[in-house]
């Protein structure tokens, strides 16, 4: 299915990615000046803000990818929506534990009911449910059809989740980043975690989304022989 | 335009009748409804002066619990004899069936809740009059039934059907969920409107966000 081109796209972006992530881990493990009062556990914000940015990124692929695959039917958009899925329930777990330790380290408790993290738990067990549909539906294109429903309608209760949760309570550190109340030498190495986890997305989802339409072609040629 | 709502009606009222027969959903839904209530009872004990705080919980996920198991019905019961295609080959509009199928499960829950929240004020013991919480019950439902009508729709027609749309709908609800919590609490304690103006705000909001998605997606959820 790859042509030389899009074959030579993959090699490219794979030596970005390793290119970016060596410098992610050198830029977030010694570049980066330790935090005054957090100290050195506070570097797993160079992982866990990336991996929460990658994390939103992909849930708002499904949702445009559930609109065209609704609107035009054509499986490239369901492939690319699942795929997002996936990597994006992949990526929440591990904000959801990164930040778990993180704040064991800062709060002294793995969890709080803060609205952050009370919010990206709603949110991560609507893209599970999004992937069991998938694993429930009776047939290819009715889990397509079904999971995109989820995946528009669970995409706009981001939002309300968002504001519902915090009025009820809030307790996360405000975002500092767009506040300039980041050192610069932190928001540089923030910025190439950031790089190195966008082509690390960009990557998986390709890689997850050919798979996916090579596995619908499988599947078409041996109804085609059952026929 | 009046046409489509002789139509709505039509769908709405079969519903209404069938159930007025069986009395399969909303006596079944009552009982469990009134029996979640109880075992709650015994989970916290509200005789050590905190039934205010938790009060509103319990009314809330008895709600919850009971509103699943009303909407798991309201389709379950299409499924069966293959009425569901039947309701397909109306000669209507999608958006039809979904606005019958709402008003059903709507009304349905407002019956259940008629019935439970008077039971549940007297068992703990809390004031009877309170207009404002039958205004708090029907935002809520109105945001549970046009989630969960859309959900149940389509739990239906996927495996494990009974524990799917649990997974879909309660995640979704939960902004509603939260503000029937605060806003109730606001209300049994006495406080000022301004106290659940917010919330009376993010509920509305939400319901009628979710009337307008639910009535554009739920012709992806039926069609065959």
């Amino acid at each position: 299915m790859k042509n030389g081109r899009g074959k030579l796209r993959d090699d490219l972006l794979v030596g970005l990615g390793f290119a970016l992530m060596l410098a992610a881990l050198y830029m977030a493990l010694i570049y980066a000046p330790t935090e005054k009062y957090a100290g050195a556990v506070q570097r797993i914000f160079y992982f866990h803000v990336p991996l929460a940015w990658v994390g939103f990124l992909a849930f708002l692929v499904v949702f445009v990818g559930s609109i065209l695959y609704l609107w035009k039917r054509s499986v490239i958009w369901d492939a690319i929506a699942w795929a997002s899925a996936e990597v994006g329930v992949v990526f929440t777990s591990l904000v959801l534990i990164t930040g778990s330790i993180w704040a064991k380290a800062a709060w002294g408790i793995w969890w709080t009911w803060d609205a952050r993290l009370t919010a990206t738990l709603v949110l991560w067990f609507v893209y599970v449910a999004y992937l069991m549909v998938r694993g429930y539906a009776r047939e290819e294109s009715q889990g397509a059809r079904f999971s995109a429903v989820l995946g528009i309608a669970g995409f706009i209760n981001v939002p309300i989740v968002a504001l519902a949760i915090n009025l009820w309570r809030t307790q996360h550190p405000t975002a500092l980043i767009f506040e300039g109340g980041l050192a610069p030498t932190m928001l540089v190495a923030l910025l190439v975690c950031v790089a190195a986890f966008t082509v690390l997305y960009i990557l998986l989802v390709r890689h997850a989304t050919s798979l996916k339409i090579l596995e619908s072609d499988i599947e078409n040629i041996k109804n085609l022989r059952l026929e | 335009m009046s046409r489509m709502y002789a139509r709505v009606f039509a769908i709405f009222w079969k519903d209404v009748l069938s159930e007025i027969r069986t009395k399969e959903i909303v006596t079944a839904v009552l009982v469990f409804a009134l029996l979640v209530l109880v075992i709650f009872n015994f989970a916290f004990d509200p005789a050590s002066g905190t039934t205010a705080r938790i009060a509103p919980g319990i009314l809330w996920v008895a709600f919850t619990f009971a509103g699943i198991l009303g909407l798991n019905r309201v389709f379950a019961i299409e499924k069966e004899n293959s009425s569901l295609a039947g309701l397909r080959l109306c000669p209507v509009d999608r958006m039809v069936i979904f606005w019958g199928k709402l008003a059903g499960s709507f009304t349905f829950m407002l019956v259940i809740a008629a019935v439970i929240t008077p039971i549940f004020l007297v068992l703990f013991n809390l004031p009877l009059f309170l207009p404002r919480l039958a205004l708090i019950i029907v935002l809520a439902t109105l945001g549970f039934t046009s989630v969960g009508t859309l959900f149940s729709a389509l739990a239906m027609n996927i495996r494990a059907r009974d524990i799917m749309l649990p997974i879909l709908f309660l995640p979704l609800v939960v902004p509603v969920i939260i503000g029937a919590v605060e806003t109730t609490a606001c209300v049994l304690a006495g406080g000022p409107w301004s106290d659940m103006l917010t919330w009376l705000e993010i509920m509305i909001a939400f319901d009628i966000i979710y009337l307008v998605v639910a009535t554009l997606m739920f012709e992806f959820v039926i069609e065959e």
